[in-house]
């Protein structure tokens, strides 16, 4: 059974179309990162899943249909939506009575191990932590939880460099077993590339690129092609080219799919071709993102280019 | 939009979860009221305060008794003297009933609005704890909690009172038993509950419901949005056809309805008075009432459900 399965899910807040149809299918296991500009729908796509939301079309959370079984559902699922929405009155040990009283399956022992690897008073409130702290609190409650989904809608924002490192680190070093299926959404791109088995664009409201990441790395080769060679290498028609420091930075799709060339029309390229041109790597996320959504949207207002260095 | 296939994976897994589910049913209740006295310490604080500072003005005048009220006390007839001795404890019932309003109609007003503003619905919402559930809790605060707070505050405060008075009577070489005889605590008590229940409780129900659901419903101002538009409709039928039926059954509800009290402070506690159960629970405006009463919860249920955070 699929974790998500979503058939053209639809919201519109009044002549606004934040989801426009979404098809979508997230297998149980994977860690899926979902990118976009601001305004794309990715909360709006992820407060459908969470019941937070109604919407249109069929939509399925662990079987289940999110609107009408929130509760059933959030027992195996849990989500950090934002990092201000722990209740700034609450104590800290409140705060682990309440929820090892509503939740079945919080352990309550394995969230105070957690906590003792912080510097998080008990009786502290909320509101006398800082904002990294209270991201770590929040992070000890859900990985205490034996959910089966984990939805962070940008969990690390505002957060100092370290904090950041730490919450991921802790993410797939204390809870993540293959069997979890964990959807994020950050601007912070590079930070979550390498934690990512799956991404998917979204851009006004639509997905438009899915791709594991696997495929990504055959699928797609940076160059940073050599001065002499700039012109032969526009030849092969890359998708997305940028100068940096001088240097023309060009990403190309080896795309084996022979529909996609025929349509694009572009040449079948090879690993060797490209390594002829200058050096090759794996391009980032973050300037795949600005290729495929700059690209798509026939603007490349999307994202700030260049900025993923 | 159930599949067949979905409709069979789902049946062994629901079966599971039935047990767990209704063992559980009330924890989630449980430590939903637990969380609303967590946050929301002024609902004992309050009434404790007013007691304490009630208290403290009892004793003095105590202090004083001897000097003022003695001299004139005996010239007084049985009805005067029974009055002038249990005015006090009608006094504090009246003190904590009116601490329990006040508190309980702040406490409606900010519960599903202050969630929403500092965006905590988030958080709550997280957790297997459902609408119904959430708001009930919310709601048992100025229909459970409170008017028991007020039972046991104001037997206390009461019972201390009483204490107090006779050591202060024996000490003077007076009849403790004469003073005992007329304020007759237990009596006493056993009214107040009775009061609280037909007038607080069952009597006021919708007006609570009314504060919590524009608690659920208002962006801002919620405070505005629930006293404004009654306001408005008085005005506009006194203007309009110069009736003031609204107002008339606004009133009625909030006073009592048949068990209506002329003094707040004075009738509750009063041994003398006529109770008439049988007539509060057959007159139609007491199941008119708790039908508003469901219909403004199930509307704020309904809106929890769908608001966002402001």
């Amino acid at each position: 059974m699929a974790c998500i399965e979503a058939r053209g899910l639809r919201k519109a807040f009044g002549t606004t179309i934040a989801l426009d149809g979404i098809n979508l299918r997230v297998e149980e296991g994977r860690i899926l990162g979902l990118i976009g500009p601001n305004g794309a729908g990715k909360t709006t796509a992820l407060n459908a899943i969470l019941g937070l939301t109604p919407y249109q079309g069929e939509l399925r959370v662990l079987g289940r249909d999110p609107w009408t079984e929130r509760e059933q559902l959030m027992r195996d699922v849990c989500f950090i939506s934002d990092i201000a929405v722990l209740p700034r009155w609450i104590r800290v040990a409140q705060l682990l009575e309440y929820v090892a009283g509503v939740h079945p399956r919080f352990d309550r022992a394995k969230a105070e191990g957690f906590l003792a690897k912080t510097n998080i008073q008990r009786g502290s409130k909320v509101r006398e932590l800082s904002k990294g702290m209270v991201t770590q609190l929040h992070l000890a409650l859900v990985m205490a939880i034996d959910a089966r989904l984990l939805v962070l809608d940008e969990p690390t924002l505002g957060l100092d460099i370290l904090y950041r490192k730490q919450f991921y680190d802790s993410l797939l070093n204390d809870y993540y077993d293959r069997s979890r299926t964990i959807v994020v959404t950050t601007h912070q791109v590079e930070e979550i590339q390498n934690v990512l088995t799956d991404v998917m664009f979204m851009d006004r409201g639509r997905i438009v690129f899915s791709c594991s990441m696997e495929e990504v790395e055959s699928r797609y080769a940076e160059v940073m092609v050599r001065p002499e060679q700039i012109a032969a290498a526009q030849k092969l028609r890359p998708i997305e080219e940028r100068q940096l420091l001088g240097r023309g930075i060009m990403l190309f799709d080896l795309s084996q799919n022979q529909l996609d060339r025929t349509q694009l029309d572009r040449p079948q390229l090879d690993r060797a071709q490209l390594a002829a041109l200058g050096e090759v790597r794996t391009p980032s996320i973050a300037d795949l993102f600005v290729a495929v959504v700059g690209n798509h949207a026939g603007q490349a207002t999307a994202a700030p280019k260049g900025a993923a260095r | 939009m159930n599949t067949p296939s979905n409709t069979m994976h789902e049946s062994p897994l629901d079966a599971r979860e039935i047990a767990p589910a209704v063992l559980s049913a009330t924890r989630p209740f449980y430590w939903s009221v637990r969380r609303e006295l967590w946050e929301n310490r002024s609902i004992y604080i309050a009434p404790l305060a007013a007691g304490a500072v009630y208290l403290f003005a009892f004793l003095i005048s105590l202090i004083w008794l001897p000097h003022h009220r003695i001299r004139g006390f005996s010239a007084l007839d049985p009805a005067q003297q029974h009055e002038a001795i249990t005015q006090p404890y009608d006094f504090a019932a009246g003190l904590f009933m009116a601490t329990a309003m006040i508190v309980g109609v702040f406490y409606c007003l900010e519960a599903l609005h202050g969630e929403r503003r500092d965006r905590s619905i988030l958080f709550w919402k997280s957790l297997p704890v459902s609408d119904v559930t959430t708001v009930l809790s919310k709601a048992s605060i100025p229909y459970v909690v409170l008017p028991l707070l007020t039972v046991g505050l104001t037997v206390a405060t009461q019972f201390i009172m009483l204490l107090l008075a006779s050591a202060v009577l024996s000490a003077q070489g007076m009849s403790v038993a004469n003073y005992w005889a007329q304020v007759s605590w237990f009596q006493m008590s056993l009214m107040l509950f009775y009061h609280l229940l037909t007038v607080h409780v069952l009597g006021h129900a919708p007006f609570y419901a009314w504060f919590l659901l524009v608690s659920a419903w208002a962006r801002r101002a919620a405070i505005l949005w629930a006293f404004l538009p009654p306001i408005a409709i008085m005005v506009v039928e006194k203007i309009a056809f110069n009736t003031t039926y609204f107002a008339n059954m606004l009133g009625d509800a909030l006073s009592g309805g048949t068990e209506a009290v002329p003094f707040p402070g004075r009738m509750p506690i009063d041994p003398g008075m006529q109770l008439t159960p049988g007539h509060f629970l057959l007159s139609p405006g007491l199941w008119i009432g708790l039908a508003i009463t469901a219909a403004f919860l199930f509307a704020a249920v309904r809106l929890r459900r769908n608001r966002e955070p402001i």
